[in-house]
């Protein structure tokens, strides 16, 4: 039930988020979902791909400083409230949240959000207990 | 003249004076020193052998990787006891470099700067304010004795804080400011701003070292602080500041030779060069008592002359330092090595640190810039570890060099490599 991101390093330089997108593309790989942390002089770049594992091979072969990380894919009702829903039971657990964004795309019945957490197993099993959807991994990835 | 009958004593009897100290330091260097006395033996010279000024290239050379190999007080020729004074500058590796005082060499460590301070005009009739740093660098405690012992009123106001420097330079009337010159000349930009009159004000003369500077930064000092600049040089290891210094004439600084040795050798080869020629400076300490130094490799590039002063002095003169044969830099006056930035990073786990120093001057205070590459092993996908990594490098590096530099974190492989090698250093400063 858990999702492989690719995260990595940029400077805050024009023309970074350019090059490294050219690169996973010229590898056909498609990108799912993204964000970026940024600070003054650096952002981070997190990437939910089709191909992870190759992703980070040809990003690595390419000298980006990247890393793979687990996250949770959450199905979150398409309503007022359906984001909260899923924050609070999280809250109640104790399970902080370190980062979270939205999907690009749309699952059939609701919104996609990834979750980055420290305890991802706890996590997961909580969810899915409260009757709450976590995407597996491989179809996350065939979006 | 503070002391005319040493400073312009004629050569002759100079160099009888010189043979007959080195004599006696080679001589103590041996019965004191085990790190000496194993050197004349695979030389195969003992003591005896110094018979004139010229069996000083007899003599093995001493370089700063032997002060480290016997730190802390292994090079001391005197036992601690003995000892009163101990001071030291940051090393390469973590490990400071370390040097320590008799009551006798505190003495003439004194003696030095009171010649100093009097070369530039000075009296006891002065107010000296000595803005160089207090503490295990050489200058701030150096110049104090120094003007003390020449019966001039010190302030010893130590570096930094510059309201105030400005503050007590016009309302205590200080005549004589010592300190680097990129901090006179910033001292000079921020007076306007306190509404503080430097040009028409007391202050008449600059006591400036610790740092290269240059013939152009002395006529910008002259001419904003309405004052005279002189250079002073010196290092620790032999002394502290006062080894040579600047007469009125301005025209090279005259090294303290009856209590210093200079010699001027190629660097590669080691081989003495005549006056005249630019080379390494060397130097031997011939009175000193708990750290003596024989032939010590400054690593400072730069140019005796035995020509007259129109002064009357009679001691050697040395240029402006010209540069150094290893990458040391000096910022903010402090001493910097590239390898302590990669000794940092070493001890946060880098196997390979790929850095560069980024060294520059805005308006007149020095920057420091370390661009640091962001290994898959420090890299964290989150910005909170990330800027954390930053402030625990910018601490450590901080607390290491004794200056703050700032941290950038950059991608890997875009720091240049020249032929495999990284290049450590971009001095961008123009002195």
């Amino acid at each position: 039930m858990k999702v492989q991101q690719i995260s990595v390093f940029l400077e805050n330089k024009s023309g970074r988020l350019a090059e490294l997108t050219n690169v996973l593309g010229k590898a056909a790989i498609n990108i799912r979902a993204l964000s970026i942390a940024d600070t003054s002089d650096f952002g981070i770049l997190r990437l939910i791909v089709n191909k992870p594992e190759e992703a980070f091979r040809i990003l690595k072969d390419d000298g980006f400083s990247v890393s793979i990380t687990d996250v949770i894919a959450v199905e979150v009702q398409d309503e007022p409230g359906g984001l909260a829903k899923v924050l609070e039971i999280l809250h109640s657990a104790g399970i902080n949240i370190e980062y979270l964004y939205a999907f690009l795309e749309k699952s059939s019945n609701g919104a996609l959000v990834v979750f980055r957490v420290e305890q991802v197993d706890e996590a997961v099993e909580l969810l899915a207990k409260r009757s709450v959807n976590v995407l597996k991994g491989s179809d996350v990835y065939k979006l | 003249m503070y002391n005319p009958e040493s400073e312009s004593m004629p050569r002759e009897q100079l160099r009888q004076l010189q043979l007959e100290r080195l004599q006696k330091t080679v001589r103590r260097v041996y019965d004191n020193v085990p790190f000496y006395k194993e050197k004349f033996r695979d030389k195969g010279i003992e003591p005896g052998d110094i018979k004139t000024l010229e069996d000083l290239t007899l003599l093995p050379f001493t370089v700063k990787q032997d002060l480290r190999d016997n730190y802390p007080f292994g090079l001391f020729a005197e036992p601690m006891s003995e000892v009163v004074r101990i001071h030291a500058s940051s090393g390469t590796t973590g490990k400071p470099t370390v040097v320590g005082y008799t009551q006798n060499d505190i003495d003439t460590w004194s003696e030095l700067i009171a010649r100093c301070v009097a070369m530039v005009g000075g009296t006891k009739g002065d107010v000296v304010q000595v803005a160089y740093g207090y503490g295990l660098f050489t200058g701030g405690l150096g110049l104090h004795y120094g003007a003390e012992r020449l019966g001039a009123s010190v302030i010893p106001i130590s570096g930094g804080n510059t309201k105030r420097q400005l503050m007590l330079m016009e309302d205590f009337g200080t005549t004589i400011l010592c300190c680097t010159p990129s901090y006179a000349l910033f001292l000079g930009e921020e007076a306007g701003e306190f509404g503080v009159d430097l040009v028409n004000g007391k202050l008449r003369a600059g006591i400036f070292g610790a740092e290269p500077w240059s013939e152009k930064m002395r006529d910008e000092l002259e001419k904003n602080l309405g004052i005279k600049a002189y250079n002073i040089y010196g290092l620790s290891e032999i002394m502290g500041p006062g080894v040579s210094m600047e007469c009125e004439c301005q025209c090279g600084m005259h090294v303290m030779e009856d209590y210093f040795i200079p010699e001027v050798i190629d660097p590669q080869t080691g081989e003495p060069l005549p006056y005249g020629s630019k080379g390494e400076i060397v130097f031997t300490t011939i009175t000193k008592e708990a750290f003596p130094l024989l032939r010590y490799r400054t690593r400072d590039i730069s140019v005796l002359t035995e020509e007259k002063c129109e002064c009357g002095r009679t001691f050697v003169r040395m240029d402006r330092v010209m540069g150094r044969t290893d990458d040391m830099l000096i910022i903010r006056g402090v001493n910097v090595f590239p390898s302590q930035i990669e000794s940092v990073l070493l001890n946060f786990g880098e196997t390979e640190p790929h850095y560069l120093l980024v060294v520059d001057r805005q308006g007149t205070l020095d920057t420091l810039e370390v661009l640091v590459e962001v290994s898959e092993k420090m890299f964290s996908d989150e910005v909170r570890k990330m800027e954390e990594l930053e402030r625990r490098l910018g601490h450590e590096i901080a607390s290491l060099l004794g200056i703050s530099a700032k941290i950038k974190l950059v991608e890997p492989k875009t720091i240049p490599r020249s032929e495999g090698k990284a290049k450590r250093v971009i001095d961008k400063r123009e002195l």
